[in-house]
């Protein structure tokens, strides 16, 4: 079963989590996700300097049979990316809402940020979405 | 889409179950690394009665099965087991089969699930036109169940119920017995690169084997695999996949099937096939892995010099390996061992390398 997710942060439909600070949001994909894809053997991190638009496939996660993109969550910048995921690529699937995190994003607009899902909410679409 | 008689249990397992070759079949129960690391170092099972069982018989059995493959059969002996192409006129490949010897005059073709239909149309057309009456062919698949059990431990579960001396059982050689009272044919081979056995019998009766080998094997550590796994297993072996690696457009000297082709008797496509071995194959598949990061997948270019020479036609990440590995077509002034060559991935690049095959070989 997946891990609750945590409110201290919103959520896209596509399995992204957004996590706020400042101007600035940390994101990853949910554990919901990372349950889905069983283990992660390689991510494509973008590069940092990198302008997103939301929605739009920022990164690229793999397991053994699939690839699949993952989504930013809102538009702005790539200011960091998580290094560790190119070593240790399974920190995904053990701690996706924690040292799984994949990018950090200066966000064009806050406006965007707040119109994605809550916790409940998320947690409510993939009760109706299994898949 | 057809279930195989083992469909209800995949469910009941939870797997991720897909499509293949019109087939209901389990993807993974827990995941494809998993069960491919417990298939090497312990056990692993598989639910393969989707492949194709057709039986050759009659004084003309072995003329019919000369006639349509690669390999040649008259040395054959009662219980080998021999792996051969089925060909067409131009050497191109039908299928990759292998072929049981279970009596005088009776023989067993093995075919993958998506071209056993196909492959029996051909033999019955062979028969036809050679007009051999005597060799009759019948469509066993449906009758015959078959499950695969691989890994190092494998023959200690199985031979807790089979009859018969399973140690002394060599591979590529198969046994008429009985697992747990049912008639079964057990024989030494399998997909994965591992010690293992493919155990056949009657369709009917398979679920009851499935179920008594996985109650034995638990406390050895016996596990289900799906066809993930048994895609990355073959691949780290060095074994094809017809569709993949192999189809009508490219001959068995293109691909690893050499040894599987023997001039030396009549058969269709030879002539093709004697002409080609002289002049010399114009592409090579070969097995390379990524130096770089990221994973080859199937139909990702490959690049030399910067320009595409090739396609990958398997790819995946190799557990035991821990690196991204594939197959690929390239002409053959790129096939020696140690060669660079790029494969685009997306849309970058990613240095790798020709290397030999198998990519992972068991100690015996």
């Amino acid at each position: 079963m997946a891990k609750p997710s945590p409110d201290d942060r919103k959520y896209t439909k596509e399995h992204e989590w957004a996590k706020a600070d400042g101007g600035t949001v940390t994101m990853g994909i949910t554990d919901h996700a990372q349950e889905l894809l069983t283990d992660v053997v390689y991510v494509e991190l973008p590069a940092v300097g990198r302008k997103v638009k939301q929605a739009q496939p920022i990164a690229v996660v793999e397991s053994v049979k699939s690839v699949s993109d993952i989504f930013a969550p809102v538009s702005g910048e790539v200011v960091e990316v998580n290094q560790a995921l190119e070593a240790t690529p399974e920190l995904v699937n053990k701690d996706a809402f924690g040292e799984g995190w994949v990018a950090r994003i200066r966000m064009e607009s806050p406006a965007e940020f707040d119109g994605l899902m809550t916790a409940e909410q998320y947690e409510e679409h993939i009760k109706a979405n299994p898949h | 889409m057809k279930k195989t008689p083992l469909y209800e249990r995949h469910l009941a397992l939870a797997a991720t179950m897909t499509e293949f070759g019109g087939w209901a079949m389990p993807v993974q129960y827990t995941s494809v690394i998993d069960e491919h690391r417990n298939t090497r170092t312990l056990a692993g099972l598989f639910d393969v009665c989707h492949m194709g069982e057709i039986e050759v018989r009659g004084p003309q059995a072995l003329e019919l099965l000369q006639w349509v493959m690669s390999r040649n059969l008259a040395k054959q002996q009662i219980g080998e087991m021999k792996l051969s192409a089925i060909t067409n006129e131009k050497g191109g490949i039908i299928d990759d089969v292998t072929v049981y010897k279970r009596g005088d005059e009776r023989y067993m073709v093995v075919t993958n699930a998506a071209t056993r239909e196909g492959d029996l149309a051909w033999i019955l057309k062979a028969k036809e036109a050679r007009g051999l009456d005597r060799a009759a062919v019948t469509d066993l698949s449906d009758t015959i169940g078959k499950v695969d059990i691989q890994g190092p431990l494998a023959q200690k579960i199985l031979e807790e119920i089979v009859e018969g001396d399973l140690a002394a059982l060599r591979f590529y050689h198969a046994m008429d017995s009985r697992v747990a009272g049912m008639p079964a044919l057990v024989s030494r081979s399998g997909y994965t690169g591992e010690d293992g056995f493919e155990v056949y019998t009657e369709a009917g009766r398979i679920g009851e084997i499935w179920d008594l080998l996985m109650s034995i094997g638990d406390t050895h550590g016996l596990k289900p695999a799906g066809l993930g796994a048994r895609d990355t297993l073959r691949l780290e072996a060095g074994m094809m996949l017809f569709g993949h690696e192999m189809c009508q457009t490219v001959t068995p000297y293109e691909v690893i099937y050499g040894w599987i082709t023997d001039l030396d008797k009549e058969f269709i496509g030879r002539n093709a096939l004697k002409k080609q071995k002289e002049d010399g194959v114009r592409k090579k598949l070969v097995g390379f892995e990524i130096v770089d990061r990221g994973i080859a997948r199937h139909g990702y270019p490959v690049l030399a010099g910067g320009e595409k020479i090739g396609e990958v036609t398997s790819g995946t990440f190799s557990p035991t390996l821990g690196k991204a590995i594939g197959l690929a077509f390239v002409p053959v002034q790129h096939k020696e061992p140690g060669t660079l060559l790029e494969i685009e991935i997306r849309n970058q690049r990613a240095k790798a390398k020709v290397v030999p095959l198998p990519f992972y070989r068991r100690k015996k």
